[in-house]
């Protein structure tokens, strides 16, 4: 019996940075407890996770205090620990599925003739729906994830720790892992999780410890008791606490003119033909599962990628000069002053080496005089809360600053219309509620906006109209 | 495309050896083709080379598409040597202005393509029939390569595919932002090594996590590793490491004899 965990005025500060990760941290989780770790974004849960699985190495920061598993310090008590990240691409090893949950039984040393029965049983436990001869590149992200989650229940610890383990999948990928923690996790295993969509993981959990982002536990206790004493601080503080009201932003007059016309427009055999048409004034929500084609359409809408199959026409509203040539051939600078994409991963789109220079490249292309470029960038930085950052490298960012960062950028050319990938995945709820309000602005002030997502709580607050497609074999259908 | 997924009946007889086996017979092989000129002993070891492919489970069709930069640079080493060889020995066969071929150039042309076929077919033709999981298998557990190298390097080799989708996705996104190459070489240079940077910084993020999540799964304890797939390296293995050798001396030897050996040093 064991997987219990006591935190002594625990401090962990990464070497180069003034300020401490974590500080002053006392806690105590007992063998088989169940605790969802929640803060701030900043308040250092994961780094907390990550000392507690002994992954901080000596020389990439200095400590305070003390942690121990067991009796044990944590470095030295990594056999017992397990942890599951949030990204399943670079969690998964070995080519083959079973290859991969066999790859930490062969490292702990466990003699062969184990090995496979234990791989076997711990598919099993996690409901993966395949043969272990089945490869993890032909997996979904859902499934990916299982998987890493069978490769650490294999090892068996007694404390299991999982950083965010759904927030980088859609709705029915995340439903997948819930399934999977909730079967596979016994009653001998301590568990905590740290995760920031709390209604989805409360089913999960017995107790809630808040972290305070200054140093300190700020809560400690049954999740009903946390959130009737602080759940209003922690809801603007950015954590998704359930059951908070969410503000509707639809439009308050009708649409404007027809902006785009996508006739038969189609990429088999990743995006069946579809008709659409986008207008000013309307937040159109692209919906449907995954593989349905979802980022090929707004690729394509954006005018990034040659149509394969049909055709995709601009107004003269939206063309000007252009409107006899479809986007895709459209000069770069011309089309981003017209139609602004914001890509899935925002660290895509970076091509400077601060925050400032990211936002004033596009009205520089464009030809902006150097006073207007400077007037534009100071109010967006302040709009989306990155004064402070102006002078920083957008690759330091953090998630929620990366993506303000995006969006802010495709903005500063004023485009017609803007094109928004997932704007809203894996953010906080107070990044989430700025998206909201920005994005609705933009559409109450005439713009045009296509966004495709899994966010059903965004399609509720902010589409005038959604698109949903269907899986390539059959066709979309539009309300 | 060049895919480095094995491509052979996994249950040939030759396929089914050693992979470390395997990679051995190929070297010891063609290295000795390499100490000599002739087209006469590459020809023989092409000869055996194609003999022995049903026993790889290699399929001809599928060997020419994996091979096919082979047959590009074979086409390229005829031009260059028919336009610029300074040897124009021998019989005068086709005279157009400038360019004059003999007999002598088409034989050293023709020795230079043979090597080349005879020299990288073997390695071709171990790729195709090894997996790589299995390689890096074999390499920790018959040759005592260390598992930190083997391993670490077959999972970073998983990620290469995502690369390629990657590079696509940073172009479109830097279009999207205004950012084109246009017509200017120079445009076009800065581009490409700013698109790199871009990749590389995301190629090192993912490796730094992948790594991460490995030692999380005790990679870098202390406790010796065992193998959940068994590499057996047996009386076969050597025999096709000795085979492999001999028909290499042999294919030299009837060069020998015959006298058309050209040694390459001396």
């Amino acid at each position: 019996m064991g997987g219990g965990v006591r935190l002594r005025g625990f401090g962990w500060r990464h070497a180069g940075r003034r300020a401490w990760a974590v500080r002053g941290v006392d806690l105590r989780v007992d063998h088989g407890e169940r605790v969802l770790l929640l803060g701030p974004s900043g308040a250092g849960k994961s780094t907390l996770l990550a000392a507690l699985a002994g992954l901080l190495p000596e020389d990439s920061g200095e400590p305070e205090g003390t942690i121990e598993i067991d009796g044990r310090p944590a470095a030295e008590a990594r056999d017992r620990v397990g942890i599951v990240f949030q990204d399943p691409q670079s969690q998964l090893v070995m080519a083959r599925s079973g290859d991969d949950v066999a790859f930490g039984l062969e490292n702990r040393g466990v003699p062969a003739e184990q090995i496979w029965h234990r791989v076997d049983e711990a598919l099993h436990r996690v409901g993966f729906p395949y043969h272990r001869d089945r490869p993890t590149a032909a997996l979904s992200g859902g499934e990916q994830q299982r998987l890493a989650l069978a490769g650490v229940l294999a090892l068996r610890p007694d404390l299991l720790l999982l950083d965010e383990p759904t927030a980088n999948l859609d709705p029915a990928g995340a439903a997948l892992i819930r399934a999977a923690l909730a079967r596979a996790v016994d009653a001998d295993t301590t568990l905590i999780l740290v995760e920031h969509r709390v209604a989805e993981a409360l089913p999960l959990v017995d107790r809630v410890v808040v972290l305070e982002p200054g140093g300190g536990v700020r809560a400690d206790g049954p999740p009903d008791a946390v959130f009737a004493a602080h759940g209003d601080a922690l809801a603007a503080e950015g954590v998704w606490v359930p059951g908070r009201e969410i503000p509707s932003r639809r439009a308050a007059g009708p649409p404007g003119e027809v902006l785009l016309t996508a006739e038969r427009l189609g990429q088999p055999p990743r995006l069946a033909p579809t008709d659409l048409t986008v207008r000013a004034g309307e937040a159109l929500a692209v919906l449907g599962p995954n593989g349905a084609g979802k980022s090929t359409l707004a690729l394509l809408l954006g005018g990034l990628l040659k149509p394969a199959t049909g055709r995709l026409a601009a107004s003269a509203e939206l063309a000007g000069a252009d409107s006899r040539s479809a986007p895709h051939r459209w000069r770069a600078p011309a089309l981003t002053r017209r139609i602004g994409s914001v890509f899935q991963n925002p660290e895509h789109q970076f091509v400077t080496g601060t925050v400032f220079d990211e936002l004033a490249l596009g009205p520089r292309r464009t030809g902006a005089s150097e006073s207007a470029v400077h007037d534009r960038v100071t109010d967006l930085l302040s709009r989306l809360r990155l004064d402070r950052l102006a002078a920083a490298n957008p690759y330091t960012l953090s998630g929620g600053e990366a993506r303000r960062l995006s969006v802010a950028t495709a903005l500063a050319t004023a485009p017609r219309l803007l094109i928004c990938d997932e704007p809203t995945f894996g953010q906080d709820r107070r990044t989430w509620r700025e998206l909201v309000d920005l994005l609705g602005d933009l559409r109450d002030a005439g713009h045009g906006l296509v966004t495709v997502t899994h966010d059903a709580e965004f399609v509720a607050a902010l589409a005038d109209r959604t698109l949903t497609l269907a899986p390539p074999e059959a066709g979309p259908e539009q309300r | 495309m060049i895919t480095l997924e094995p491509i052979a009946a996994p249950d040939a007889p030759l396929a089914r050896r050693n992979p470390v086996a395997k990679l051995a017979a190929a070297m010891l092989f063609a290295f000795p083709l390499m100490a000599t000129l002739d087209p006469v002993a590459p020809a023989i070891a092409i000869a055996v080379e194609l003999a022995v492919l049903p026993l790889f489970g290699v399929h001809p069709g599928l060997l020419v598409r994996r091979a096919w930069p082979l047959l590009a640079a074979a086409g390229g080493i005829l031009v260059t040597l028919v336009l610029f060889a300074a040897d124009r020995s021998g019989r005068v066969l086709l005279d157009a202005g400038p360019v004059v071929v003999t007999s002598g150039v088409l034989v050293t042309a023709l020795g230079l393509v043979l090597r080349l076929f005879a020299v990288a077919l073997p390695g071709v033709i171990v790729f195709a029939t090894t997996d790589p999981t299995d390689l890096a298998d074999a390499l920790v557990q018959n040759a005592k390569a260390p598992a930190r190298f083997a391993i670490g390097a077959l999972a970073a080799f998983r990620l290469v595919p995502l690369l390629g989708q990657e590079w696509q996705m940073i172009t479109m996104a830097r279009r999207a932002r205004g950012v084109e190459a246009g017509r200017s070489p120079v445009a076009r240079l800065r581009l490409f090594v700013s698109t790199a940077f871009t990749l590389l910084v995301g190629a090192i993020r993912r490796g730094t996590r992948l790594a991460v999540a490995m030692d999380a799964r005790g990679f870098d304890s202390d406790v010796p590793r065992t193998f959940a797939r068994r590499q057996r390296f047996g009386v076969a293995d050597w025999l096709l490491i000795v085979g492999a050798t001999a028909t290499a001396g042999a294919a030299l030897a009837v060069s020998v004899a015959l006298g058309t050996f050209r040694p390459l040093i001396g």
